[in-house]
This record gives structure tokens, C-alpha cells and sequence, in this order.
């Protein structure tokens, strides 16, 4: 935002002469702007290529006419449509939760763009609690999705919803331990400074040290659960559930969730891009904001890679991975970066 | 709302008729407390036509395609079953090239219905790839049958006493080329599908039928030999020459969990996939030369007799109970539908399960409700 | 495997007074009882170390109603195959056309539970002591018993309408205009 206000300082004649609360509020809108653009577009995008990668993945073609090009245009013609559909609330809903759940789960995919370091100036708000503020901004979807399951009036939804409250409560806990182990030799939760720590060649991040390395691997894990995707797509199991939580939703309330469910997956791509993979770092011929999308959408499409391979979990199964398989270890992984870090303080 | 809607622990869901994992129109009413199922009913008859009433009022030939309509997935086998029936209660012996040809066809058609089942269950499970690598190989096979007989899902293929068309010029080549590049595929659902870590999870530990309740319920197939025991018709009780082609019959091991689980009878198709192949080679080696309808008879009216006759699908027995007072049209056919029995044992082995354990076990079963409604 | 005069011969033994008729003339020879003892019946087949019936291959019901050849009669009929010992055995109940009663024989073999629902359901023939006898494929307020031979289809079922539509070609032999079709022309 320092760096918005920047340009239109230098660039935008007058600017100086504007009253001083629209300097502080013009960049702001503008920031989120940007942020709400990219929310838009990455959906937008991430569903084309899911369609791309799956139907490569099952000796299909996919999407091949809208637009041209690889039917580039599907997902635009597809939420077009999804705006021109009726829009139906069951009769027995919950109207008012049923109209606000998609708006929460939106809402808590967006606001967490808002500390995503896309470069070393391209950063909405560098906040120095931003993985905290992401852990936190990111858990709202699950209110949302409850209050969906809750407001359908459905059992296979309210199925659902119980479903993502247990699943995505349980897999908070060892990612952002996990994530500690990443907090703790940094010194800080802004964003900003953990990238930082990893400047220097491409060894200097945090995926190539031994203790957060297997960090990389619990958070990955956990934060797929945390967007509920395959194998932990059990809240939408379509084969059980029907829909899941978002079954008595159509037009433009469901493409919301379908929206988040994108937006989410970038999101925490991004974020493991930001703690393990170095952010914005990389070998000068591009720019920073470049590489750190292209990590981002490296994880992103091996989401989609799973997804298309594995069958799902069952639900005790899953519960059985986050607290008896990943919260040890993330335990483990907290005591050992915390171990490490008292050794490298008190080493001379 | 009312309080006491909510006094009672369990909850009950309806599952089906519309539902993506019921494989048709079934519909389940489950007592769930939480996750787990503590009741399932099944509900069927969504699909009833009431194929005996039809059959009672058409002549012998005319209930062939109905007989394609009760399992449309392995049509093929259906109506091979009605016409052996038919040629027992008249005395009727078909010419080599004949049979040789419905063995060729019931064991394609083995193959697809195989593929079907597979495909489905993966997806079941919750893995969307294998199930389309599975239809694309499906599709293959319904393209031969469509260049042998013009229909792709019914086929009214197996007339009494002969088929309806000896095949295509180029169809045994065809057939080969298929077969040759399927085998490998089969390998590689191995690789995606059968051994991977979470559908042995799903479904290794999932859906146990014992022996003894195999038999009480008179579970027949795939289903009967995922719980060990070794038991098909084309070996025990030969129609169509079957005794003379070499073919192994493949049974559940219990390899990876408890014996009958629902991995095992996922297996069996799998394996039995590999049988068939074989058979279709075998068939394609021999095949006579003969006119294919050298022995359909003008006028088929059966003396009058009774005669239960059954066949091995790719569901299991499927048997016909055919009644003739002597006249033109059957006095009385009865199907005893292999999906009918095997779903009434659901309820026995579903519950204490979890709900998504009984999408696995409905999988597993294979079931076709038109062949359970009829 | 034992033949089937061995069986009939073991049956006619146990069960004399029971045994009402049998004839291994036809195509798959049968025996025919008295409906009050089938339970009993079965469950000797099923439990006699000799016989072994393991397995009831199919139940059907036959309504004799109008045949050219057989008296007026219902009939329920027992497949009965041994798994062990790999032999067969047809086994019928003649029944009276009305008030149909007879043992179930659902504790003998469990599939027999929804056999006999089926055969309820489009007989009406009941089946004392079955423990959940509702009607399987029809609805459960469907009036009369389809597989009857003097059913007679109603006209709606719940305000709609279930008897077949006319055919087309009936349509058009009635004068009905059905636009340009092959029947128009004639």
C-alpha cells in the first residue's frame, strides 16, 4: 500500500493537493481492488486449468470451444450462466443465513489476500502478525460453511457442515504448529520478514533445512484438508453427500463457494509458498511478483494432481491422520526448530 | 420446530432414490447416529415394470428384449440366459458356431459390465480417473457390438435358437486388437486403483459377508467368490460349451484384510476381467463355421413343461423360471435376479458402518436395479 | 449328488402323510406337499447331512387361473439346490385361489424373506409367521396383486393416471389428428 500511495504520489499529478483523508483512503480502495480482482481471476483462471489438467489426467479434451483457443472462455461463460439462474432458497431454509453463509466464506478467502507478499514492495498491508492474521481470517470460511449446512434445512448438507467444522478445526492445529517451525528461527509472523529470511539463493529457504522441511509436508497436508480438497474432500463428498454443505445451493450463491473453494487454494499455496518455498525469491531473469505466482500455481496444480489420482478418506480416517499422525509430529517439529534455535543463539 | 423432533439420538436419512451412489433409483432409509449407521431399510420397486406380467403376454421371442432391459449393463448375458431357457424347455441344440459366438459376446460383454462396475466404484470411493478410463475402454466394446448388431446397450442378441446377425467382416480382428491392448490396461488400474493405500483403507476392512451368510442369502457371482468360495456356473454346470475352454475361476483371498470384504469382491471382477480375455481369445480361435440361424425355429411353442434354468452374468445367477401350457405365449416367467438377492443382505452387512461405508459396500455389491425391480 | 428318486425316496420316508404328489417324468422332477408342513419340510432338507439344501435358488408363486391344461390353483414353488452336494430339487405348495396361507420359511434360508415379499405382492398369497411381510415392488397402498391372471390394471393410482396411453396407431384408426405421420395418409 506504501508503495501504491508511491506511485500516485509521483505519477498522478495533484495528488499532493487532495484532502489528506482521501490520500490515505484512495490507495486503499485501490488496493482492494486489486485484491478483489485477483480473487476473481484466480478462480477464474485455476478452474479453467482444473478442467484442463483433469481431462488430460482421464485421456479427455476438456473444454475445447468457448472462447477459442482451448475453450479459454469456459469458466467465464459457465459463471455468466450461474448469474442468469433462478435463484431458489428451499422453503424450509434458514433465509438469512442461507444468503449471508456464501458471503462469510468469500469474505474469509478475500480478506486473507490482503497480507499475500507478492513481491518485495507488491504487499496490501504488511502486518506484522500476518501469518496469524491469515490463520485466523482463513478459519471464517468454516463458520460459513456451517452456517450453509445449518441453513439448507438438509441433512446431507448439515452432514456437511459438521463434517468441515470437525475436519477443518482438526487441521488447524498441526499446520500452524507446523507453521511455528517456521516462526521461531525468523523471529516474526509478518510475511515480509519471514521471505526475507530466505533471501539469498535458492538453499537459504526453508524447505531445504531439515526440521522444516517435514514442516513443508504437515503444512501441505493440513492445508488441504483446511480448502477440502481430495482425499480430504469428505464435506463434499459427492458420492455420500450429494453436494455436502452447498447441495441446496445453485446460480450465483453457489458459484461463491465454488469461487472461495479456488480462492482458498491459491491462498494457501501461497502462503506455503511464502513460508517454505521463499516467497518472491528467485533467479533475477523475472520479476519477483512472477515467481511467486509461479510457486503458487506449482502447488496449486499439485492439488488438482492429487485430486485426480486418489480416492477419498473416511471420515475416522481423517480424524486419524490430523491427531494421531500430524499433531505429533508437528509437536515434535516445534520442540526440535525451538531446540535448534536456543543451539544457534548460544553457539558462538 | 418441534422439541420432540429433536428428543431422539439417531436421525434418519434418506438415501436414494436420486442419489449419485445408489446405481440407480434404490433408496435407503438409515438410522444414523452421527456418522455411524445403525438401521438401513432398502426401499425398491422404483423401478418395477412388471417384466413377468409382459412376458405373459407376449410370445417366446417377443420377451427377448425385454430381457435386455432388466440388467442393461450386461444385456448380452440376460437374454443368453431366456433363450437357453427357452431351448431346454424345447429340446432345442444350436449349432457350434452358435454357441461359440455367445460365448464370445457374453464374455465381451462380461468385460464391459466388469469395466462399468470398477469405474463406478472407484468414483464411489471418491477417484474420478479410473472411472473414465474405465468407460473409455467400455466404450470400445459397445462400438464392436454396435458394428455386430446396430445397438450399443440392448442388443436383442440372442434369439431362440440362434443371434440375430453372424458377425462383421473384420469383427474377429477387431475383437483381437482389442483385447491385445486391453490386457495392459488392467495392469495399470492395478497400479491406480486396486493396490493404492486409501482405497485398501476404504474398503479392505469394509462390508465383511461370510460364508454362511453368502449362502443363506443365496449370494451368487463375483460377490459369492470375493467370500472364498470358488463357485461359478460356467465351470459347475457348462451351458454353451464352456467345458471345453480353459479358464480359471478367480476367488477372494483376503489378502489385505478380512475374507469378503468388499476388496475382495472388487477384485474378483478385476481378475475375472483377465478370465475373460482369455475366453474371448479362446472363442476366436474356434470359431466353426455355421449358419446362425440354421436352427431358429418358425414357430416357437414349447410342449408343455416347466424348467429353471440359470447362467452365469456378470452379476451372478441369474435364473429363469419358465412355465409353458403348450401354447404360444409363456404361461409364466420368473426371474430370480442376483441383485435382488445379494441387496437383501445389505441390511446385515451395513450395519454399525458408517455412512460413507455403505456407499463402499453398495459399490461392491454391483448392483443394477432394473434387474432388482424388473 | 443324489437323484432325485433318492430324495423323494428319504422324503417319502420322513414325511409320508405329507407328501401329496411327485413325478420325475418332466424335465426337472418335483415334488409336491402339503402346504401346512413346507417349513417343516425345508428345514429337514436343509438340515438332513444326507441332503444338505443349502441354498434356495429361486421362490416364485404360479397362478393356474385360466390354463389350458392345469385345474384352478395357485402354486408356490421352491428351487432348491445343495451347494455341497451339487443336486436339485423342485419342491411346490398348491394353494387355494382365495385366503392363500401357508408357513414361511424365512428362518430356513434368509433370502426367503424377500422372495416371499415378492410373491405377497403380486400373488397375495400369505405367508404365516414372516416377520416383515409388506408389499417389495408395488407401492405400499397398491390395490390388488398384478401377477394374477385376473388382474385387472386400475385406471389412476393417486389422481394419476396408470393404465397405458394408447398407441399411436390406435390413436389414429380412431380419427385422432396426429399431424404429418405415416398413419395419416392411409
Amino acid at each position: 500500500m506504501e508503495y501504491l500511495r508511491e506511485v500516485l504520489t509521483q505519477q498522478v499529478a495533484g495528488y499532493d493537493q487532495l484532502p489528506e483523508v482521501l490520500q490515505i483512503f484512495l490507495p486503499m480502495l485501490l488496493a482492494c481492488l486489486l485484491c478483489l480482482g485477483l480473487v476473481a481471476l484466480v478462480p477464474l483462471v485455476a478452474i479453467w486449468g482444473e478442467r484442463k489438467v483433469s481431462a488430460h489426467m482421464q485421456d479427455r479434451l476438456g473444454p475445447m470451444r468457448v472462447g477459442g483457443w482451448h475453450g479459454w472462455a469456459q469458466t467465464i461463460a459457465d459463471g455468466v450462466k450461474l448469474l442468469l439462474k433462478e435463484d431458489i432458497i428451499p422453503a424450509q431454509a434458514d433465509r438469512l443465513l442461507f444468503k449471508l453463509a456464501p458471503l462469510v466464506v468469500f469474505a474469509g478467502g478475500f480478506a486473507a489476500f490482503v497480507v499475500l507478499p507478492f513481491g518485495e514492495r507488491f504487499i496490501v498491508s504488511d502486518l506484522n502478525i500476518g501469518v496469524l492474521y491469515i490463520a485466523a481470517i482463513s478459519s471464517l470460511g468454516v463458520v460459513g460453511i456451517i452456517m450453509a449446512g445449518w441453513a439448507s434445512n438438509n441433512k446431507y448438507a448439515l452432514f456437511g457442515g459438521m463434517r468441515a467444522a470437525a475436519q477443518i478445526v482438526s487441521y488447524e492445529i498441526p499446520t500452524v504448529l507446523a507453521i511455528l517451525t517456521v516462526v521461531i528461527p525468523v523471529g516474526s509472523l509478518s510475511m515480509q520478514e519471514i521471505v526475507k529470511a530466505q533471501s539469498g539463493g535458492v538453499f537459504n529457504w526453508f524447505i531445504f533445512e531439515p526440521v522444516t522441511f517435514l514442516a513443508f509436508w504437515v503444512v501441505f497436508l493440513g492445508t488441504l484438508a483446511e480448502v477440502n480438497r481430495t482425499p480430504f474432500d469428505i464435506p463434499e463428498a459427492e458420492s455420500e453427500l450429494v453436494a455436502g454443505y452447498h447441495t441446496e445451493y445453485s446460480g450465483m450463491r453457489f458459484a461463491f463457494f465454488f469461487l472461495a473453494e479456488y480462492a482458498n487454494m491459491f491462498l494457501v499455496s501461497a502462503l506455503a509458498t511464502t513460508l517454505f518455498l521463499g516467497g518472491w525469491h528467485g533467479p533475477g531473469f523475472l520479476p519477483g511478483p512472477v515467481w511467486f505466482i509461479l510457486k503458487a500455481v506449482a502447488l496449486v496444480f499439485v492439488q488438482m494432481w492429487l485430486r485426480w489420482t486418489l480416492p477419498r478418506l473416511r471420515v475416522d480416517q481423517l480424524m486419524h491422520v490430523s491427531w494421531k499422525v500430524l499433531l505429533p509430529i508437528s509437536f515434535i517439529l516445534v520442540l526440535a526448530a525451538g531446540t535448534l534455535a536456543l543451539w544457534r543463539e548460544g553457539a558462538p | 420446530m418441534q422439541v420432540e423432533a429433536y428428543a431422539g439420538e439417531e436421525m434418519v436419512l434418506n438415501m436414494g432414490p436420486q442419489h449419485p451412489s445408489t446405481h440407480g433409483v434404490l433408496r435407503l432409509e438409515l438410522e444414523t447416529d452421527g456418522e455411524i449407521v445403525r438401521k438401513v431399510i432398502p426401499h425398491i420397486g422404483y423401478l418395477h415394470r412388471c417384466f413377468e406380467k409382459h412376458a405373459e403376454n407376449i410370445d417366446y421371442p417377443g420377451v427377448i428384449p425385454f430381457c435386455d432391459r432388466m440388467d442393461y449393463i450386461a444385456s448380452m448375458n440376460n437374454s443368453l440366459g431366456y433363450a437357453l431357457a427357452v431351448e431346454k424347455l424345447m429340446g432345442l441344440e444350436v449349432n457350434e458356431r452358435v454357441k461359440t459366438l455367445r460365448v464370445l459376446m457374453a464374455e465381451l460383454n462380461r468385460v464391459a459390465s466388469h469395466l462399468l462396475s470398477i469405474g463406478t466404484y472407484a468414483m464411489d470411493i471418491g477417484s474420478f480417473t479410473p472411472f473414465l478410463h474405465c468407460f473409455r475402454e467400455r466404450e470400445k466394446v459397445l462400438d464392436l457390438f454396435e458394428w455386430l448388431c446396430g445397438a450399443r446397450l440392448l442388443y436383442n442378441y440372442n434369439w431362440v435358437g440362434g443371434v440375430s446377425h453372424d458377425i462383421p467382416e473384420g469383427f474377429e480382428a477387431k475383437t483381437r486388437e482389442f483385447v491385445t491392448q486391453f490386457e495392459p490396461v488392467i495392469a495399470e488400474l492395478d497400479k491406480l486403483l486396486s493396490y493404492n493405500k486409501i482405497f485398501l483403507e476404504r474398503t479392505a476392512d469394509v462390508g465383511i459377508i461370510s460364508e454362511e451368510q453368502a449362502l443363506s442369502h443365496n449370494v451368487t457371482g463375483p460377490n459369492l467368490r470375493g467370500s472364498g468360495i470358488g463357485w461359478d456356473l460356467r465351470k459347475e454346470e457348462p451351458y454353451c460349451g464352456y467345458e471345453t475352454y480353459d479358464f480359471e475361476v478367480p476367488v477372494g483371498l483376503g489378502e489385505h484384510g478380512p475374507l469378503g470384504s468388499c476388496w475382495d469382491r472388487y477384485y474378483v471382477r478385476v481378475r475375472e476381467m483377465e478370465q475373460s480375455l482369455g475366453l474371448i481369445r479362446q472363442a476366436l480361435e474356434r470359431l466353426p463355421e455355421g449358419d446362425v440361424h440354421e436352427h431358429i425355429p418358425r414357430r416357437v411353442r414349447p410342449a408343455k413343461s416347466e424348467v429353471y434354468d440359470r447362467t452365469e452374468t456378470p452379476r451372478g445367477e441369474l435364473g429363469y423360471y419358465l412355465v409353458s401350457d403348450g401354447g404360444l405365449i409363456p404361461f409364466r416367467v420368473k426371474v430370480k435376479s442376483p441383485c435382488f438377492t445379494v441387496l437383501s443382505l445389505l441390511p446385515a452387512i451395513a450395519k454399525g458402518g458408517m455412512v460413507a461405508d455403505i456407499i463402499a459396500i453398495i459399490g461392491s455389491i454391483d448392483i443394477v436395479m432394473g434387474e432388482i425391480d424388473r | 449328488m443324489k437323484q432325485a428318486s433318492e430324495i423323494l425316496q428319504t422324503l417319502q420316508e420322513q414325511f409320508p402323510d405329507q407328501i401329496l404328489k411327485s413325478s420325475q417324468e418332466c424335465l426337472q422332477p418335483f415334488v409336491v406337499v402339503a402346504p401346512a408342513a413346507v417349513a417343516e419340510i425345508c428345514a429337514f432338507l436343509k438340515n438332513d447331512p444326507g441332503l444338505a439344501f443349502d441354498t434356495l435358488m429361486c421362490l416364485s408363486g404360479v397362478d393356474y387361473k385360466g390354463s389350458k391344461t392345469e385345474p384352478e390353483r395357485l402354486e408356490v414353488v421352491y428351487h432348491l439346490f445343495s451347494m455341497r452336494d451339487r443336486h436339485k430339487m423342485v419342491l411346490k405348495v398348491e394353494l387355494p385361489r382365495e385366503d392363500a396361507a401357508l408357513p414361511t420359511v424365512e428362518t430356513v434360508w434368509a433370502i426367503a424373506n424377500w422372495h416371499e415379499r415378492e410373491v405377497y405382492d403380486m400373488y397375495g398369497i400369505h405367508f404365516d409367521g414372516h416377520s416383515d411381510l409388506r408389499r417389495i415392488l408395488c407401492p405400499d397402498d397398491w390395490v390388488d396383486y398384478p401377477l394374477r391372471k385376473d388382474y385387472v390394471q386400475p385406471q389412476t393410482y393417486r389422481g394419476m393416471p396408470a393404465a397405458a396411453e394408447k398407441q399411436f396407431a390406435e390413436r389414429a384408426q380412431e380419427g385422432e389428428d396426429l399431424g404429418t405421420d405415416p398413419y395419416r395418409a392411409g
